[in-house]
Order: structure tokens, then sequence, then C-alpha cells
């Protein structure tokens, strides 16, 4: 009753500017947003450094590196450490052995994720949910669980120092992306498919060409997301490549590391060549990037 | 839908299972082949003496018994509580943070947002390369902005002490992913809620305490779950590091074995022992343990957890 007039004018003020974003939290404008942006330097000052620190140290020469206190910025820059990196490792050969995997398990999710999430979205079964129940538990079941079963059934296989092992599964599908393409399903109307039924397309056709090309956007998402997870994959190719020519960056790096002493900077260099792609692939499909986070976040 | 026991299939319901069969096959192949029968298959290893060559061998209990008895597994154990006890509280803390502070309509926020998200989708053994150098005691960082503030070097990776407080900290890298997700959860309380409390007198802290906080308990949940799960599982950085140290073919775990997490020790009993029966035990311990972790938070959080009644 006794709220101050000018309060309330206040306020109301407040709530018309809000409009554009009503989550926003009203109230202690400046000095909140003052320490938002205070917080958020300081935050991504932590964040970014050590890719800062890691492009310092692969610039610097061996004597410099060492330096104590180590210099902030590279004084003499050696270039030529990124053509030494590529040059005592394997790199070509672990770059290549990289590509591959990579390739191959994108394209094996890119194939299965929507194929399965289809079966799980746009056809009503009995039992659907309850099976799609099953497909999103094995989500917390822990992989490592899995090695050494898994190691030795690809053993008996033969595949066993292969892409196979790494690759195959790829082509049956992954819970997470399988969410996420059903998700996306679910939200396309369901009468373009009893339309295309109706017009005499069978089942696949309807999937293949009603769906898909609408799902593109999805897709690109799963592609985005699984060729970042192959690239940085590591415990598969330690478990399963045995040959040195067959590593990835992953692991080749690793042993290359411990058996031939490589120094710092031309590790950090290496490191430099193994991220780059990655931080490129986000500026260039940012968007894909986070809508494939949120997307994710429905189910929390 | 009542689940009947014996299902009694209409022609449209058999129609469709067959039309939906095609379409997840391969999951439920792919689930028999690469999951189930696996998991089956490793808990019938754990009651034999296998090698990976040759016959595996009937062995009883004896697996587990030895299990109990390994001082080597219960550090390893140890060590994996230890760090997900630290490293899952604070990533939900240090994800929901960022989150907020985010949430207030700066117009740069699109490179906060890539500065913290970035790293998490970068390799998991190039960040530990990049620790290495970052917290070594001599030309690292950390260490010469510690002495700036007067903070004697720590050494970070070759201190017992400290080895699992890094990975505490470069699991930390990983926060941005989650905090995209607390961000969209901020983003989707309703400003009226916001609005109501202001106008009964409720300051900032009482309204993220009373709205906020409450409004994105699922999520704290979902990721408490999920972090936890892929916390009993780390094994990559600790294997990248102890590398470095490693004379010939033997993995070392790091200082005092410090860094032997139960995965790591799972990998050293299978491929460096060939002790496949003893590992596949182990396997099963750890499945048991990420359930009833699982379960026990899920349990907690009904107390703390609030589910919109829609």
């Amino acid at each position: 009753m006794t709220v101050a007039r000018e309060e309330l004018h206040r306020t109301q003020a407040e709530a018309a500017e809000f409009k554009l974003s009503p989550s926003r939290e009203p109230g202690f404008r400046i000095p909140q947003t003052l320490l938002a942006r205070i917080g958020l330097i300081i935050a991504a000052a932590m964040f970014l450094l050590p890719f800062y620190w890691m492009a310092n140290s692969a610039l610097k020469g061996t004597i410099e590196l060492t330096s104590i206190p180590p210099t902030l910025w590279p004084h003499v820059p050696e270039w030529s450490n990124f053509v030494t990196a590529v040059t005592i490792i394997p790199f070509g050969t672990f770059l290549t052995n990289s590509v591959i995997l990579t390739v191959g398990v994108t394209v094996g999710a890119a194939i299965s994720n929507p194929l399965i999430a289809y079966g799980f979205s746009r056809i009503r079964w009995p039992g659907r949910d309850f099976v799609f129940g099953i497909v999103m538990a094995s989500i917390f079941l822990p992989f490592p669980v899995l090695i050494v079963a898994l190691f030795d059934i690809f053993a008996k296989l033969q595949w066993v120092d292969t892409f196979l092992p790494i690759i195959v599964p790829a082509f049956f599908g992954n819970p997470f992306f399988i969410f996420l393409m059903r998700q996306y399903f679910l939200g396309l109307p369901m009468e373009i498919s009893e339309q295309a039924r109706i017009d005499g397309a069978n089942e696949f056709q309807v999937f293949l060409f009603v769906i898909m090309p609408l799902a593109k956007p999805a897709i690109a998402v799963v592609i985005i997301f699984a060729a970042v997870q192959a690239w940085g994959e590591f415990l598969t190719p330690l478990l399963f490549l045995q040959d040195e020519t067959k590593y990835p960056l992953s692991i080749g790096l690793q042993f290359y590391r411990q058996s031939h002493d490589v120094s710092y900077n031309l590790l950090m260099a290496a490191s430099t060549l193994i991220v780059i792609p990655i931080i490129a692939l986000f500026l260039v499909f940012q968007r894909f990037f986070i809508q494939g986070v949120t997307a994710g976040s429905l189910k929390g | 839908m009542i689940a009947a026991p014996r299902f009694r299939l209409s022609v449209d319901d058999r129609r469709n299972l067959r039309t939906a069969l095609p379409f997840i096959a391969p999951w439920i192949i792919g689930f028999i082949a690469f999951t189930l029968y696996p998991i089956i298959y490793s808990l019938y290893l754990s009651f034999t003496n296998y090698s990976g060559f040759g016959d595996a061998t009937p062995a009883g209990f004896t697996n587990y018994q030895h299990m109990a008895q390994d001082p080597l597994f219960w550090q390893s154990l140890g060590n994996t509580l230890y760090y997900t006890a630290l490293a899952v509280p604070i990533g939900v803390v240090v994800a929901i943070v960022l989150a907020l502070m985010m949430n207030q309509n700066l117009r740069e926020v699109a490179f906060y947002r890539a500065a913290f998200y970035v790293p998490s989708i970068l390799p998991l053994f190039a960040l530990t390369f990049i620790f290495i150098v970052l917290l070594n005691p001599g030309f690292g960082l950390v260490d010469y902005l510690l002495g700036l503030v007067g903070i004697p070097s720590i050494n970070w990776l070759g201190d017992a002490a400290w080895t699992k407080i890094s990975i505490v900290m470069l699991a930390q890298l990983g926060a941005g992913g989650p905090a995209l997700i607390f961000l969209a959860a901020l983003r989707a309380v309703p400003g009226e809620l916001y609005e109501a409390a202001r106008l009964e007198g409720a300051g900032p802290l009482r309204r993220f305490f009373r709205i906020t906080l409450p409004l994105i308990t699922p999520v704290i949940l979902f990721d408490l779950i999920y972090g936890t799960i892929l916390g009993v599982q780390i094994f990559t950085p600790a294997f990248v590091l102890a590398g470095g140290t490693s004379g010939g073919g033997a993995y070392t775990a790091g200082p005092e074995n410090s860094l032997l997490f139960y995965v790591f020790y799972l990998y050293k009993n299978a491929f460096q022992y060939s002790d496949m029966g003893y590992a596949s035990a182990m396997a099963w311990v750890l499945f048991i343990i990420s359930v009833v972790l699982s379960f026990a938070i899920m349990k907690w959080s009904q107390q703390w957890v609030h589910y919109e009644s829609s």
C-alpha cells in the first residue's frame, strides 16, 4: 500500500526496458553489470592464458624457454620451431591417421544417428519410449567398464591394430547424437510425413527425401561434434592401435615425447597445430556449436 | 498406456514396429555388440584367470578377493574419489558463476562465450601438454604469477600433494560447456518472477537463492550426475602426465602413485600386467560404483531438486 510512487515508476520503467530480455535479473543495474564485466574479464583471462602461454612457449628458442624468470613474450621468435616440430616427429603420418579416423567416425555418425533417431521419433511403435530410455541410460555407463572385453572381442576378430574398432562403432549410433536428432525430428510437423505417405512414398523415402533435407542444421551439429570428439580421441586409439605408423596425433605425440625427449617448445608448437583446427571450426560454425550444447540442455 | 504382461498388438502397432525396426536396427545391433555383450563377457572374465592369450581358466572369486587386499586398488579408488569429489562440485559452481555473469546482457558476451566454450572442446591430451608447460616451476606462467604476489613456487606436477589439484584445475577448462547450458536455463526463468520478488522487496541475493537457484536445480542434478560419471573415468591427463616420467614400457603414475586413478590401474592390469581377469573384475566394480553414485545423487537430490508442477 505504501510503496513509494517513485519506486513503482522506476520498476515499471525497468520492466519496459527489459522486454527484450525477460530473464534478465533487474535491479542494481550499473554496479551489477560492471561487476559482471570485471569478473568476466578476469575469468576470460584465466581461460585464455594457457593458450597464450602455449603460443608463447612454442615460439621461444631452447635457451629462452628455460630462462628464469620466464619471458612473457618471445623476445626472439623462433618460427622455425613449427617446421622442426613437424619434421622431427612423424607428424605427417600421425596427422594422416587422425584425419582418416576423424572422417571415418564423422561419416558413421552422420549416417547412423539420423536413421536411428528417425525410428525413435517419426514412427510410433509399441515400446518406443521404453527402448529410448535404454538409449539414454547408456549415456551413464562409463566406457572404461567395457575396454577389457572390447579389446578381447576385437582381438579375436583380428581388428586390433586396424582403424576398425574406432570407426565401426560410430556407424551404430551414439546416444547423445540420437537424442539431439530425435529432438529435432520431433519438432517437425507430422503432416509433412503424412502428405508424403499419401503421395505414395514408403517410410525410407519419407526419411531420405522429405525429412533429411529439412534436418540439415541438426546433421551439421552432429557432424561437427563427432569430428571434434574424434579429433581429440585418446583412449580408443591407445587401446586398439599398436604400430606407430597407425597412431593418430593424440597417441603418436604422447609416445614420441616419451621415447625421444621432445623439447617443450616443440611440444607446444605441435599442440598449437592440433588445437588450431578446432578453434577455426568453432569460429566458422559457432552457431551450430551453441545450438548443439543448448539442445543437450533440454534434457537437464 | 498400461504395459500388459503379454503384448497383444494391433495391426497398426505391428505395422509400425515393422517399419521402425530397420531404422533402429543399427542401434540395437551396436548396443548388443559393443555394450551389452562386452558387459556380460567381462562379468564372465572377472571370474577367470586370463592373460589375453590362450584360454581363460576358472578362478572363482579370487580376483575379487585379491582386490579387497590390493593396496594399489584402494589407492586408485581413493585417488579417483578424491579427484571426483573436488572436480565435480567445483565444476558446477564455476559453470554457474560463469553463466550468471554472462546473463548480464553485455554487448561483448559473444567474446566471453567463445573464450569459455572453446577450451572445453579442445583435445584433452593437448590441454594436458599445455598444462605441463604452464605449471612448470621454472618456465611456467602459474608459478611466475604466484611469485609476483610472494607465493613460493609450487611443484604442481612433481609433488604428490598437488598433482590431483593440478588435474582438478585442468578439468575446469571444460566448464564452458555446462556454463552455456546453465546460461540457457537462466534465460528460461520467467522475468515476471523476478519482478514479483522485487515488488516484495527481495534483494538480488535473496532472488538468486529463492528463484534462480531452485529453477536451475534440474540442470545442476544432471551436471552432477554426468560429471560424476565422467569423473570416475578420469584417465587421459594422468596417462599423459605420467608418460613423460616413464623409462620404458612401464607407465608410472605420478609421484607416489598420486595419479594412479581407477581406470589407469585397470588399464595397467589389463595391458601392462596382462591380467584381464583382474581388470574385468575392476571393470565390474567400477560399473557398480557408478550406478550406486548415480542413484545416491538422485536420491539425495529429492531433497533439493525442484520440478515444475505443470
